[in-house]
């Protein structure tokens, strides 16, 4: 079916947009921004903010034909609406005309501020949305700059806590009713609500109730002032001296797009980014915490060559001789970039090793954490690192290892110990551990390259929708540590003659790129992301379950 | 090419030189009876005029209490980043644990500290004033960052014209809300 459009006049300009769409978002689409504060594109509409305020009229009919009054050059007679109308509240019409700039409409912006900053308490040293606050933003734009309020202000709960989560201020609130709205339709659980009335309404949650849901934190992101301040986050860093980079979250295989915040190497919080066709504006509270793995204390701090620490460089070198010696087997991983997947499945012909994987399962939630719990097993299908999905151990490995059969073990990340080794297998092998963090495997291993964790490296995952996501690096990496790509291009070079000149991820990425036809056009997949065909995979029993942005069967069907 | 500049040929009073010797010594002679204007600096303190721009400090007002709420608005707009805040919370049991918040650890690097005033326009809270110490020395670079603690010291108490956090604590008890 052909989209509906229809026109419309925005400040004297006329436009040709999609029919059923509200006023704001199709401003918002011709490039006109209209302020707002409650409506937000993921929820349904109140309008109980009433900063989006425009003029709207229609052509005037005449009363006794019901006729569209036309001017003589063919332009309409436009009948004005005698007040300003909320834009999220009103659906675009054939020749509706808007005004967003006009004195009027102005002086509607400044009057509805003037109202909202009555009983706000002005304490933006001490907010921490300063810097990222919608109230900030538009009392600097349409603000009149001072107060004629000579009474005291509200006095409301300060300080209260929500779930251990979240600092609730209802002093800051400015009523937009988001929060509500977003437990409610996206967590699936009321969890905030409006007590008493008038001005002294307040934004309270139910006291003793368990208010836990693990889409709690999205209230923070999306709360217009700092009425709720994330817990984790308060009074750690003010937003502008944070680093922005466009990520992905590791947390599991729905690819949520993320933004890292970071400053001076220290990742402060994580929120999310917006994709229609992944997770909206949405992130799981669980994904926000995935940096705590990569703690000081559990990084591989250093090459290690039979337990004592080493050079990166002669680490490799010695990699590189123990691969030589034949009867290799990789152990790869879902953390893995498909580009890194890609150079591991030419180090392993080039050895003539085979590849295995262990699947990390858990619970799906049907929205945004997903049962598989890496983020690129897509990716090992893709680059045929794997043609079946994974069991949950390597105890087929490590019986191969005790029968002699495999000899070398290269493990990456994965902790073979977990996973169904035992210690004395780690004397009829040798085994290569290269990874970002310690574990049980790179106590006891042959061989430790540190690696780097994926908020220092840049790459590409295949989520679940085998939806092709890039992510960029966030902060420096430990200066002892190997990028994953340069490290498995000198081994390749090395083991096999390959002709890579340069380690470059870009042209890693290029030759990928040429090579696997299903990944053909994804040299630069955007900040969306680029759907890939996953039709080859359809036989393949996934355990992710229908959920947001994602139907299980939809390519059978 | 030279210029060869033509010169006049000085008479004969003129190459004794005594006139000009004379004349020298006595705008010296007048000199020495008059009033001095130099300072004799180490030993006589100079003068400072009103806003004049010395070392940076961290006040206190009138009550004793910290005015800092470590905005960090003075580390942002601080040229040559000399300034570090550790943000922190005021613990519940204090008796301004309604302003939330304050600096955990404050330090201006003095070696870095241009004197702009930068800070001291920036505060929201006029907690850091740029005071009339301008001879900063030290034997070494650790010795010239100071800390929170050093930096209240050579504030002292400033006490302030807009009593904003009493009023929002005095309006809290009026209508027993739950600061």
């Amino acid at each position: 079916m052909e989209k509906q459009t229809v026109k419309i006049n925005v400040n004297g300009v006329d436009y040709e947009v999609e029919a059923g769409q509200n006023v704001l978002e199709a401003c918002r689409k011709v490039g006109v921004e209209i302020p707002h504060f409650c409506y937000h594109e993921n929820l349904s509409v109140v309008g109980n903010c009433r900063m989006c305020l425009v003029m709207t009229g229609m052509p005037a009919r005449d009363r006794a034909t019901g006729q569209v009054l036309q001017k003589a050059d063919g332009t309409f007679e436009i009948a004005w609406a005698p007040k300003p109308a909320i834009a999220c509240g009103t659906r675009v019409a054939e020749n509706m005309h808007v005004i967003t700039d006009s004195d009027e409409v102005r002086r509607c912006r400044e009057s509805v501020l003037e109202f909202i900053l009555l009983n706000h308490p002005l304490d933006c040293p001490i907010c921490d949305k300063a810097g990222e606050c919608r109230l900030q933003e538009y009392s600097h734009a349409f603000g009149s700059g001072k107060s004629r309020y000579v009474e005291s202000k509200n006095v409301k709960p300060k300080k209260v806590n929500v779930a251990n989560k979240i600092m609730l201020d209802a002093e800051r609130c400015i009523q937009c009713s988001r929060c509500i709205r977003i437990s409610r339709e996206i967590g699936g659980k009321d969890i905030f609500g409006f007590t008493k009335r008038g001005s002294k309404t307040e934004i309270s949650v139910y006291e003793g109730a368990d208010n836990e849901s693990n889409y709690l934190l999205n209230v923070v992101d999306c709360c217009p002032v700092g009425a709720l301040t994330e817990k984790e986050f308060r009074f750690e860093m003010r937003t502008w001296f944070l680093k922005v980079t466009d990520s992905i979250c590791a947390e599991s295989s729905a690819g949520v797009n993320t933004r890292v915040w970071s400053r001076e190497g220290k990742i402060y919080r994580i929120t999310p980014r917006k994709n229609p066709f992944v997770n909206d504006a949405w992130m799981s509270d669980s994904g926000r915490y995935v940096y705590d793995r990569f703690e000081k204390g559990n990084r591989l701090e250093s090459a290690r060559i039979d337990s004592s620490p080493s050079d990166k460089g002669y680490a490799a070198q010695r990699c590189v001789e123990i691969l030589k010696l034949g009867k290799v087997a990789i152990v790869a991983n879902g953390w893995q970039t498909v580009e890194e997947q890609f150079l591991i499945g030419e180090l392993a012909k080039a050895c003539d090793a085979k590849v295995y994987m262990a699947s990390h399962v858990d619970e799906d939630d049907g929205k945004l954490v997903s049962a598989d719990r890496t983020p690129n097993l897509r990716g090992a299908l893709v680059t045929g690192l794997i043609s079946e999905y994974p069991k949950p151990d390597l105890k087929e490995l490590a019986e191969k290892v005790r029968s002699g059969e495999v000899k070398t073990v290269l493990c990456f990340r994965e902790d073979l110990i977990d996973l169904g080794f035992e210690p004395k297998d780690f004397k009829s092998a040798n085994i290569i551990y290269c990874g970002a963090l310690e574990n049980d495997t790179s106590r006891d291993a042959k061989v430790c390259v540190p690696l780097r964790s994926e908020f220092e490296k840049e790459g590409m995952w295949i989520n679940r929708q085998f939806r092709v996501q890039k992510f960029d690096r966030a902060v420096e990496a430990p200066k002892n540590s190997y990028c994953d790509c340069e490290f498995l291009v000198a081994v390749l070079r090395e083991v096999s003659g390959a002709s890579f000149e340069t380690p470059s991820i870009k042209r890693v990425r290029k030759v990928m790129c040429e090579k696997i036809p299903a990944l053909r056009g994804c040299e630069n997949v955007g900040k969306l992301g680029v759907l890939i065909d996953g039709s080859a995979f359809a036989h393949i029993a996934f355990p992710e379950t229908d959920a947001m942005h994602f139907k299980k069967d939809s390519r059978e069907a | 090419m030279a210029i060869i500049v033509e010169r006049r040929r000085l008479t004969w009073m003129e190459r004794t030189y005594l006139p000009q010797i004379v004349s020298g010594l006595w705008i010296t002679l007048k000199n020495l009876f008059k009033p001095k204007v130099t300072l004799e600096y180490p030993e006589q303190a100079p003068i400072l005029p009103p806003g004049y721009r010395g070392a940076p400090t961290l006040v206190m007002d009138s009550a004793g209490r910290e005015k800092c709420v470590s905005c960090q608005l003075c580390e942002f707009v601080c040229p040559p980043k000399a300034i570090k805040i550790v943000p922190g919370e005021i613990s519940g049991n204090s008796e301004y644990a309604y302003i939330e918040k304050a600096p955990k650890e404050f330090e201006i690097n003095m070696l870095r500290c241009i004197f702009c005033g930068y800070c001291e326009e920036a505060c929201p809270e006029k907690a850091i004033v740029l005071q009339q110490e301008f001879s900063l020395n030290g034997r070494t670079r650790a010795e010239m960052i100071r800390n929170k603690k050093q930096l209240y010291e050579a504030g002292g108490v400033l006490p302030d014209k807009i009593k904003k956090w009493k009023k929002v604590k005095d309006t809290a008890d009026l209508e027993g809300g739950s600061h």
